[in-house]
């Protein structure tokens, strides 16, 4: 497979080239972004540093609007479709293991699959006798482990998160010693907490200040608003599995927790967020501009979103039926799909976050080095 | 747009002037169309290559630093022009663009920090964020917003225009032809750079061998119709804005990016292999707009940058990468040249270069002594190798033969007439201003200064 890809790799960073060519020799798309300063400190782009700019950019699509050599000039510069395009050699590229960076070119078949599996497996996982299943369970008989002991329960998603950390980590070492920047470099607070604050805030996608254009032409803020909802409900769902965690080992307050406690409310929180986010991504994905981003991805973005939901819609239909007669199939579809999810992390959309932050740590490393002498106009 | 209607105000050109001229006249109650000669992709004009408008301040006003004041300015346009310039229009120009930018940012333009390796022009330009597109864009959502009809792809083929005064416009949109009448007309529908047959028809030969930077569009009918029905005549059909452009570059609309800026750092040789002007007479930003000329001037309307190994990396990256070589023989054979004129040139220029303390930052006093012409500043011996060569070709952007016009950008007729409801804003009558020359950024101010003033004029004289 990589022997089959290598001549279309090579071809694409040979256009990566020539675009970052010109808008290094005409750089009006400064004030956009990161990525355009950080190409200016460059005058010849090899292939790390195409993979450092692809990732750097956040499809904004601000610049395709300004660009004078957009088609259907005889330049056919679309900046940010090229960069999407490397974003996925770079996501395959640097998977692992290796061999699953295939998966960047089925997403939404692996993803459709995983969670069929991980259904299925959680309900073979439970269905010691079928009248169990579908039984109701009072939060005093202990509704979920009544169904499921915790220590399965624990241990199953316990490996695959270990798992998924083990692979994210191992594509974030490869990725960033490929910068040839140094990993001390990258735990340097001043450019780690640069990079956090414009992650969190996702600073970039403004558009210079009036929002980017996306869906289309005009500026608007709607992606990183429906961006932070996905975001921040996806970190309090996180956030309320720990403090379960946290109740469960070191309070000894086991679940299901009443609905005023705190896992509860994160969790139900963060699920109306990756509700709201995703439905929102999904529909601005559906009207933009076909000439923004690069359309074989289509199936990496819907599958890794599609799961977001799905987690978020399944586990606010737990916590409505979790003392009725469908808590077990909710249950089991939920945990399905937040397996399907983790399983897939490494392996899809996801991924993004990964590098982007790695790329804008970057970015604030090399803001601190001075300017390298390469003239003026 | 309707075409049976008949509009307070018509504006043929959707660049910075007619939209300025557009806004306005709109914002004044009147009702507007815009003929654009472009589909919507490529609309604007030579806007859409722009970066920024040279602006008057008297104080810092972000994004410029310091102040630029209006003698200053003026004294800037004297030298360029050596003096073909309409003191009282000129004047006019740059004392509106100190009220220009606030007017730009409602209308939804945004400005920056000037780019980078543009820290020159950090004082006296007011950089558009994503360029002139971006602020061609901004224009034309606002005057969506406004209620001002567009008609891409329209073509203006004849205006009705007897004693100086306007009835209507021909014109062509999907192989129609329309006639729209108005109260009057904004003309500000660029010059003729595009039209490579009159081109040749003002520079006889050497015209095929030039380079159009700017936009493809802008044939000149507008203009030939007007002078054919007795508009008084500006600035003569040589005059323009053309510089030394990369000679790889495409025929038409290869904007900023075709520049090479190593003239200064090097030497520049003819066809011949021979010399022709002082590389290093001033900073290039300040020379760039003379070398289009030069080259002009040059057998086959070619040139050849050459620089060695010290200079690489110095300017800003061309877009199209240099002919590289080990030896001064093997540039030559690159480049068809004669390789023992090149050798001789590159001898006897090594041979000038008097001790200095090379700055590329300031003027300095690396200059050539006993050579004509001399090499004034940053002269170094062309010695390291590798060598690397660009060649040069003129490019222009564009054409000052245009209208006359008055104070309140009236088109004056040459039979002394002022025409009451034709007005021109934009590059149309640009050569009012620029008799020849250029200054950076110029092209933006005449292009908002005399557009609003054309848009508030046709807004009053249509009674709204």
């Amino acid at each position: 497979m990589p022997g089959r890809d290598a001549p279309q790799l090579a071809g694409l960073i040979e256009e990566a080239q020539r675009v970052l060519a010109i808008c290094n020799a005409c750089r009006y798309c400064e004030g956009y972004c990161a990525v355009f300063p950080a190409l200016e400190r460059r005058l010849a782009f090899d292939e790390a540093d195409v993979h450092y700019l692809a990732n750097l950019c956040h499809n904004c699509g601000s610049c395709l609007y300004a660009c004078q050599y957009a088609p259907p000039h005889e330049f056919q510069l679309n900046f940010p479709r090229v960069l999407a395009q490397v974003r996925k050699v770079t996501y395959r590229k640097y998977a692992w293991p290796a061999f699953l960076g295939a998966a960047f070119e089925r997403s939404a078949l692996i993803a459709a699959i995983a969670t069929v599996a991980g259904i299925a497996l959680l309900f073979t996982l439970m269905v010691g006798d079928s009248s169990r299943l579908f039984a109701a369970y009072s939060d005093a008989q202990g509704a979920f482990y009544a169904l499921m002991p915790h220590g399965v329960m624990a241990g199953l998603f316990g490996v695959v998160f270990l798992f998924v950390l083990a692979s994210l980590a191992m594509s974030f070492a490869r990725f960033w010693s490929d910068t040839g920047e140094r990993v001390a470099e990258f735990v340097a607070p001043p450019a780690l907490s640069g990079a956090t604050w414009d992650a969190a805030g996702l600073r970039y996608l403004d558009g210079g200040g009036d929002g980017c254009t996306y869906p289309d032409e005009k500026p608007s803020f709607a992606r990183r608003r429906f961006h932070h909802f996905t975001f921040y409900g996806f970190m309090l769902c996180f956030a309320a599995t720990a403090v379960g965690t946290i109740y469960h080992y070191v309070f000894g307050i086991r679940a299901p927790y009443p609905f005023w406690s705190l896992p509860v409310i994160l969790g139900s929180l963060g699920g109306l967020g990756l509700i709201v986010g995703p439905v929102g991504m999904l529909w601005l994905r559906h009207v933009r501009d076909p000439d923004l981003g690069d359309r074989t991805q289509t199936g990496m973005d819907v599958a890794f979103i599609a799961l977001l939901l799905l987690t978020a819609v399944t586990g606010l239909a737990l916590l409505a039926l979790r003392e009725t007669r469908g808590m077990g199939v909710a249950l089991a579809i939920h945990l399905g799909a937040v397996l399907a999810l983790f399983v897939t992390l490494p392996y899809g959309k996801f991924v993004h976050a990964l590098y982007r932050f790695a790329a804008l740590v970057r970015f604030h490393i090399e803001r601190r080095r001075p300017l390298p002498e390469t003239g003026t106009d | 747009m309707d075409f049976s209607r008949v509009y307070d105000v018509l504006v043929l050109g959707g660049g910075n002037a007619g939209l300025c001229a557009a806004i306005t006249a709109r914002e004044a109650g009147a009702s507007v169309a815009i003929v654009e000669t472009a589909p919507k992709s490529m609309r604007g004009g030579n806007s859409r290559h722009t970066r920024n408008m040279r602006t008057m301040h008297v104080g810092p006003a972000a994004p410029m630093t310091d102040a630029y004041p209006e003698d200053e300015y003026w004294d800037d346009l004297l030298k360029v022009t050596g003096g073909l310039t309409d003191e009282g229009l000129a004047r006019r120009a740059i004392r509106d663009t100190a009220e220009h930018l606030p007017w730009m940012i409602r209308h939804g333009v945004r400005f920056q920090a000037p780019l980078g390796g543009t820290l020159h022009l950090s004082r006296t330009n007011a950089f558009f964020l994503g360029g002139g597109k971006a602020l061609v864009n901004a224009y034309y959502a606002c005057g969506e917003k406004l209620g001002i009809e567009v008609s891409y792809e329209t073509e203006v083929t004849d205006l009705e225009l007897r004693d100086g005064r306007f009835a209507s416009a021909t014109v062509m949109h999907q192989g129609v032809e329309h006639r729209v009448a108005a109260k009057c007309v904004v003309v500000a529908c660029g010059g003729f750079e595009s039209n490579l047959a009159w081109l040749r028809e003002a520079w006889g030969p050497p015209a095929d061998n030039f380079i159009v930077r700017g936009t493809p569009y802008n044939m000149g009918r507008v203009l030939k119709v007007l002078l054919e029905k007795g508009a008084k005549q500006v600035s003569d059909a040589t005059q323009g804005h053309c510089v030394a452009i990369d000679a790889r570059s495409p025929k038409f609309d290869g904007g900023i990016v075709t520049r090479v800026d190593a003239v200064s750092l090097g030497i520049v040789v003819n066809r011949e292999g021979q010399r022709f002007y002082d590389e290093g007479e001033d900073f290039w930003p300040k020379r760039y707009a003379i070398w289009g000329r030069l080259v002009a001037g040059q057998p086959e309307q070619i040139a050849y940058a050459i620089i060695d190994a010290k200079s690489m990396g110095k300017f800003m990256p061309p877009v199209f990468p240099p002919v590289r070589a080990q030896t001064l023989a093997e540039l030559a054979g690159a480049f068809k040249l004669d390789g023992s004129a090149l050798a001789r040139t590159v001898a006897q220029f090594n041979a000038s270069v008097r001790p200095g303390t090379f700055d590329h930052t300031v003027l300095d006093d690396c200059a050539t002594s006993g050579i004509d012409p001399p090499k004034t500043h940053w002269a170094r011996a062309i010695d390291t190798p590798p060598f690397f060569g660009y060649p040069l070709r003129p490019g222009i952007t564009f054409t000052y033969l245009g209208v006359a016009i008055d104070e309140r950008t009236r088109m004056l007729m040459a039979n002394g007439v002022t025409a009451q409801n034709v007005f021109a804003a934009g590059e149309i009558m640009a050569g009012n201003v620029l008799g020849k020359g250029y200054l950076a950024g110029i092209g933006m101010a005449i292009g908002t200064t005399f557009g609003r003033i054309a848009g508030a004029e046709a807004a009053r004289f249509a009674g709204t």
